[in-house]
Parts: structure tokens; C-alpha cells; sequence
């Protein structure tokens, strides 16, 4: 596979020429923070960043989604019938996401697109879209990839990774997809075995500041129910206030609530992210609710990442690394101290 | 205000080592910067976690929702309002609460520190009474405190706590001559059309977590009409309609109780200033029932008592 050099204005330039072939997502700065946004005439990218406040999950599992229409018009012949919404599956590249967050769509994988079950819309859109990474020159101090499998620099789950070189790019073709994404754009070079090694180093001196580390290695290992029974699970969600913070902002959390709703005489049946820390999330049509307290909410929301899915598909934990959670629950639950509560139990 | 933490340390230790409470609810120092941790201790020697700062600016008023025991808890002059209000409404008594008060000189605008330095990622950060100094990967640089207090805070006409049984400190001097209804006035200034797009770009990146609903206090109610589901009163899609419904009937819920205490601001994740909705029923609180709340435990709130001489020129 080819390593291309691009100069950053011949990139740029380039990703605005997919726009014919691709939806274009690029991260841009919107106020305090930066987001993916569909690039258009007007869109300015910003790829010196050190990562969106959403995770780019959205962009394959949007927030909300028009699953079914249907008529409640009794005279119509199709009364009652649930019809596909419209949707597109037209490619799309994702220009600049980071590895953790690449690493998060693998994870979501397991769950959407596994032998049991396919997620119709979510395989569709995973499967049109080409993901092209950007390493992490600057990783964040609550950025934890390494001990979670990935790497500010990590591959896997990418189509193509980019290294930032100062003034130019290096362009890593990892996949078929990534190749020909490439072979679409203009400009660029061979990448010489300088800025091969200069990649390497930049590598390198990211890994080395990667300042986060948690031990995940005894979580397969421990006993379920002397974790959900462990003694800390109260102490620790004393503060959390069940919002949908963590849930939201995270690259892995899959979770979903369907709603119908009615407008005159039509209907739409609609997905919309759900969080298990709403107390509504388990909440049954009889009014009993087995997760009643804040507590439970809480456990369960670490109990799945770190020990349900460990133990279901052997790979590792559901979770990428990324620090969103860290960073912004507003009341400072920090997942790092619950791995180390929870691998040391 | 770090000068405060030894004093709180020293006062839960005593309050929990000669039973007058069960359990003390403080702040303990959180692991980001700019962050602490709502916390609840039951033993006199778990004391020295506690921790005081210019970012304790959830309110803890939030985590005593029909709690059982006797409970000591940090009060500033916002967060004992909401305890009024509390009391009042029924949600803990005051028989129950042993509360330390905070005098307090305001909380740090976390966003508008990381603006200062162009939003780079903040790795350290240490404060004296009147500078904070903030360290990144290859910055450092030293903000006055008062040029970066929350918007709340800078307009705050009670930063003493209003029902205490004993104090950390002695009373801090309140703000004379501020002006808390600026941003307000400026909306209502607007015509419809001006005013319609002003709400609509407010909320457009709300993605209906609702950590301003739970951060605050005042929403304790068993189901939040959002989750409401027989009748449904609101979508739950993030259909602009709906994410507008949701924040102008929470800020009418909060009519009256509202004590500006920043918290719903403080915590989302995406940076709303929904308090711009709940700050014009404050204004008009003030205006046409000359109320604000929490200030007393004999008195009713506006909207649960009817005066003969109300307001009520809004009657067709
Ligand atoms: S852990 Fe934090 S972000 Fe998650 S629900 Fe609790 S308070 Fe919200
Ligand atoms: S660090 Fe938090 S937000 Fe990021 S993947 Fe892990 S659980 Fe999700
Ligand atoms: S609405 Fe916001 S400012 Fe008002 S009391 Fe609730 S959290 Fe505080
Ligand atoms: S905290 Fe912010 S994003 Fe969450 S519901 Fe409130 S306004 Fe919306």
C-alpha cells in the first residue's frame, strides 16, 4: 500500500475535489469546540485539534433517526403499514477522526454487525464510509488508548492515517478503500524514506506522552458477581447526576430507545440514543423499574463496559480511550479510577 | 478560597465524631483540572478528602432530595437558597440539616478560562485569593480571578449564605450595584422574529442529555414531563421543536425557585446558556412579585399563594 506526502493546502484542496464523490465530514471549529460537519463551499477545516467534543459516532449512528413511516389514516390503502424512511448510504469519507475514535466504530461493531444480529442502517453506513485517521502529535492528559488496545498512532479500524509533518501530511493507505480514496486526489508524492522515519518519530514521541494509564488485565479474570457486589458501586455514584454526558459524548456507547411519533395522519417511527443512566431506560410498561436506584444506573453502566463485554467477545474493554468521559462529566467521575477500583477488587 | 478547606475539614470531622450528623456532603478534588466531586463522607476520618476551590460550583443542595439521615452539608449563598427552597417544598426538613455556610466570593467560568488561553488543553491549575494560574504543555499563564467568575457570580447579590448554623468564615462583603438583568433586557429588546432566532441558535447544539435539568436542584419531580410517556408532552428526538420545548418548559418549572445558582450552565457539555431562559423569569419574579427565591423559610413563593394584590395585568 502507498505512503503519499501531501503539502497541507494540497490537502485540503484535495478533500474539497471528493465532495463529488463523497459526503465530506471534516472537524471545524464551532465556538469553544470542534465538531464534524459535512464540508461545503463555505466550511473552513480545522485538523489542528486535538479532538471533537462528539464523538464521530454519530456520523454512522446519528442521534436521531427516522427508522419507519407509517399512515394512521384509516382510508389509506397502506393504513398502519410500516414503510422504510428514505435514507442515504451514498459513500462518505471522514476526513481527520482519531484513532481512538476509529477504534470506537470497531467496537460498536461487535454489537451492530456481529453473526447474530445486523443493524440494516448502521452496516450500511459503516460499510460506505472511508475513514481516514489522523494520528495524535498532541494527545490529551486524559487520553488512555494505549491501555486499551489502541495508540495515538494506532491503525486499526482506519482506511487511511495521516501524519501531521509540520507543513505537510504523510498518508498512510491502510485499506483497498483507503488506496482508492487516495488515488482520487491530486498533488502529492511518494513519500521518501526521510519523511518515512520522520513519520516514525513523530509515532513515537506521541506514544511517549501518552501521560494516562489504566490496567485492564485482570477484569476477564474476576468473578461477575463479586463485582456487581463489590462494596464501592454506592460510594462511587454518590455524585453522578444520570445525565447523558458519558453516554453521548462516548465513541462506544450503542444504546437505543424507539419512539413513534404523530403528526395529523403520519407517523414516524423513530430511534433515538438512549443512556443507561436515565433512569427511563429500564423502566417497564408495569411501572417496575430493576435499576430504580442511582446506584444500579451507575454499575451498570461500567459493569457492561468493563466486565460484560470483556467477557462476551474477549476483546478487550468497551472503551477506546478517548478521555471524553473523564473530561466532561460535570461532576468529575473519572472511568480510570473505576478500572483501577474494578481490576483491583 | 483554598483558605476555607482546613476549616471545613476540621468542622465535618467534629460534626461526625460527636454525632450531631450521619454524614457530611462537601467536595472532594477532583482528577481534571477545573473539576471537583460532589461527595458524601460517613466517618470523621475520611475528613481529610474534603476540599474547597473556585470551581465547587455544582450545587450540593441537589443530593439531599428526601435523604433520611442528619446530614452536615457546605452551603454558599446560592446553594443555602436552594436548601430553602427545599425545605420549603418539602423535600428535606430543616430539623434534618446541619449546614455549614460558605461565604463565597465566586466561582470560576471554566470556558472562559480555556478561552484565555485559546482553549488548549489545561493541565495544572493552582489559585491564590485573587489569581489563578493555569499550565499547559508549553504555556502558563496567570488570570485574575474576578475578570473570570461565572456570569451568575459576577451579578450575585447573595454570596453569603442565608441559613447557616455556623460559618467557615467570617461573612465576605456583597456586590453593591450590579446589574443582574442586562443579557435579559437586551432580549427583550428584540422583536419576535430577532428574538425567535436568538432562541433557536441558544439551543442548536443541545443534545438533550440533561445534565442541566439534573444538575439542578429544583428538578427532583418523580417523572420529568420529558420522560412523560401516557400522555407524551414533548418529542425525544433532538427535533429543533422539541429541544426548544423541553428548555422553555423547564425554565418555567423553575419560575420563582430559581436561585441563579449556575449549575445547569456549569455542566453542559456543550456550552447552552440555557440560563437566559430561566433568568427572564427571575427578572420578572422580581419585577412583579418583588421575589427572590430562597431568601426566607416563612415565606410562600409567588406561584403557590394568591395575594389579593398579585400582579395580574397578563388576565385577558
Ligand atoms: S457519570 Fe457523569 S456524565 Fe455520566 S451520567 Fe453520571 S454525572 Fe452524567
Ligand atoms: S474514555 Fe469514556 S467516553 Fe471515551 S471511550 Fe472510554 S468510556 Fe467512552
Ligand atoms: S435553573 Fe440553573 S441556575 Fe436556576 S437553580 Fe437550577 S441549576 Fe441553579
Ligand atoms: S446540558 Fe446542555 S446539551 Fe445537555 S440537555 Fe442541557 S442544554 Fe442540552
Amino acid at each position: 500500500m502507498e505512503n503519499k506526502v501531501f503539502s497541507k493546502d494540497e490537502w485540503l484542496e484535495g478533500i474539497k475535489a471528493l465532495q463529488s464523490e463523497y459526503k465530506v465530514f471534516v472537524p471545524v471549529k464551532a465556538g469553544d469546540f470542534h465538531k464534524f460537519v459535512r464540508l461545503e463551499e463555505q466550511t473552513i477545516p480545522d485538523l489542528d485539534y486535538q479532538n471533537t467534543r462528539l464523538s464521530p459516532k454519530s456520523l454512522v449512528y446519528p442521534e436521531s433517526e427516522r427508522m419507519f413511516e407509517f399512515s394512521t389514516d384509516e382510508n389509506d390503502p397502506d393504513y398502519n403499514i410500516l414503510k422504510e424512511a428514505q435514507k442515504d448510504f451514498g459513500p462518505q469519507a471522514i476526513i481527520g477522526l482519531r484513532p481512538c475514535d476509529a477504534h470506537g466504530f470497531l467496537i460498536v461493531k461487535r454489537n451492530f454487525d456481529n453473526p447474530e444480529y445486523k443493524d440494516p442502517w448502521w452496516v450500511r453506513r459503516y460499510e460506505a464510509s472511508t475513514l481516514v485517521g489522523l494520528g495524535c502529535n498532541e494527545p490529551c492528559g486524559t487520553c488512555f488508548c494505549s491501555s486499551v488496545g489502541g495508540g495515538p498512532f494506532d491503525e486499526e479500524g482506519l482506511d487511511v492515517l495521516l501524519f501531521d509533518l509540520e507543513d505537510q501530511y504523510l498518508a498512510k493507505a491502510l485499506t483497498e478503500k483507503g488506496s482508492t480514496l487516495l488515488a482520487k486526489l491530486d498533488g502529492g508524492s511518494e513519500a521518501s524514506d526521510k519523511e518515512l522515519s520522520k513519520a516514525e518519530e513523530v509515532k513515537k514521541a506521541a506514544q511517549e506522552k501518552i501521560s494516562s494509564k489504566v490496567d485492564t488485565s485482570k477484569l476477564a479474570d474476576k468473578d461477575v458477581l463479586e463485582l456487581f457486589n463489590a462494596p464501592f458501586w454506592e460510594d462511587l455514584a454518590f455524585a453522578c447526576i444520570n445525565c447523558g454526558t458519558c453516554t453521548f459524548l462516548c465513541p462506544t456507547c450503542w444504546c437505543f430507545d424507539i419512539q413513534d411519533e404523530v403528526y395529523q395522519k403520519i407517523g414516524d417511527r423513530i430511534r433515538n440514543w438512549d443512556a443507561c443512566m436515565f433512569p427511563l431506560f429500564t423502566l417497564h410498561g408495569s411501572g417496575h423499574n430493576p435499576r430504580s436506584e442511582k446506584f444500579q444506573r451507575v454499575r451498570q453502566r461500567f459493569m457492561h463496559k468493563l466486565k460484560y463485554y470483556v467477557d462476551k467477545y474477549g476483546n478487550g474493554v468497551q472503551c477506546s480511550g478517548c478521555g471524553r468521559c473523564v473530561q466532561f462529566c460535570p461532576v468529575n467521575i473519572d472511568i480510570r479510577h473505576v478500572i483501577e477500583l474494578m481490576n483491583s477488587h | 478560597m483554598l483558605e476555607y478547606v482546613d476549616k471545613i475539614r476540621e468542622t465535618a470531622r467534629k460534626l461526625l465524631d460527636s454525632g450531631t450528623v450521619e454524614v457530611f456532603i462537601g467536595y472532594k478534588k477532583g482528577s481534571v483540572p477545573m473539576m471537583n466531586e460532589p461527595v458524601l463522607i460517613k466517618d470523621p476520618d475520611q475528613a481529610d478528602i474534603l476540599w474547597w476551590d473556585s470551581n465547587c460550583a455544582l450545587n450540593l443542595c441537589n443530593y439531599l432530595t428526601k435523604r433520611k439521615e442528619k446530614i452536615g452539608i457546605l452551603a454558599t449563598g446560592c446553594n443555602s437558597r436552594n436548601i430553602v427552597t427545599h425545605i420549603i417544598e418539602n423535600q428535606i426538613s430543616r430539623e434534618q440539616l446541619y449546614i455549614v455556610g460558605v461565604p463565597c466570593k465566586g466561582m470560576l467560568d471554566h470556558r472562559a478560562i480555556k478561552r484565555a488561553v485559546d482553549n488548549k488543553e489545561i493541565l495544572e491549575v493552582s489559585e491564590d485569593a485573587d489569581t489563578i494560574t493555569v499550565k499547559g504543555r508549553d504555556f502558563e499563564k496567570t488570570l485574575e480571578k474576578k475578570e473570570f467568575l461565572q456570569s451568575n457570580c459576577a451579578v450575585c447579590r447573595h454570596r453569603n449564605p442565608v441559613l447557616y448554623d455556623e460559618l467557615v468564615a467570617d461573612l465576605v462583603e456583597e456586590q453593591e450595584g450590579v446589574d443582574p438583568y442586562k443579557d435579559v433586557r437586551a432580549v427583550e429588546s428584540m422583536d419576535p422574529d430577532k428574538k425567535w432566532a436568538f432562541f433557536t441558535r441558544t439551543i442548536a447544539n443541545c443534545i438533550r442529555c440533561y445534565a442541566c435539568r439534573n444538575a439542578c436542584p429544583l428538578c427532583y419531580c418523580p417523572t420529568c414531563f420529558v420522560d412523560e410517556s401516557r400522555p407524551q408532552w414533548v418529542g425525544k428526538s433532538i427535533d429543533p421543536t422539541d429541544t426548544m420545548t423541553f428548555h422553555f418548559l423547564r425554565a418555567y418549572h423553575c419560575a420563582g425557585r430559581c436561585t441563579d445558582c449556575g449549575a445547569c450552565e456549569r455542566v453542559c457539555p456543550v456550552g447552552i446558556p440555557m440560563r437566559q431562559f430561566t433568568k427572564k423569569l427571575n427578572k420578572d419574579a422580581e419585577e412583579l412579585f418583588s421575589w427572590e427565591a430562597g431568601l426566607a423559610l416563612d415565606q410562600r413563593p409567588p406561584l403557590d399563594v394568591y395575594r389579593p394584590d398579585d400582579y395580574n395585568d397578563f388576565i385577558l
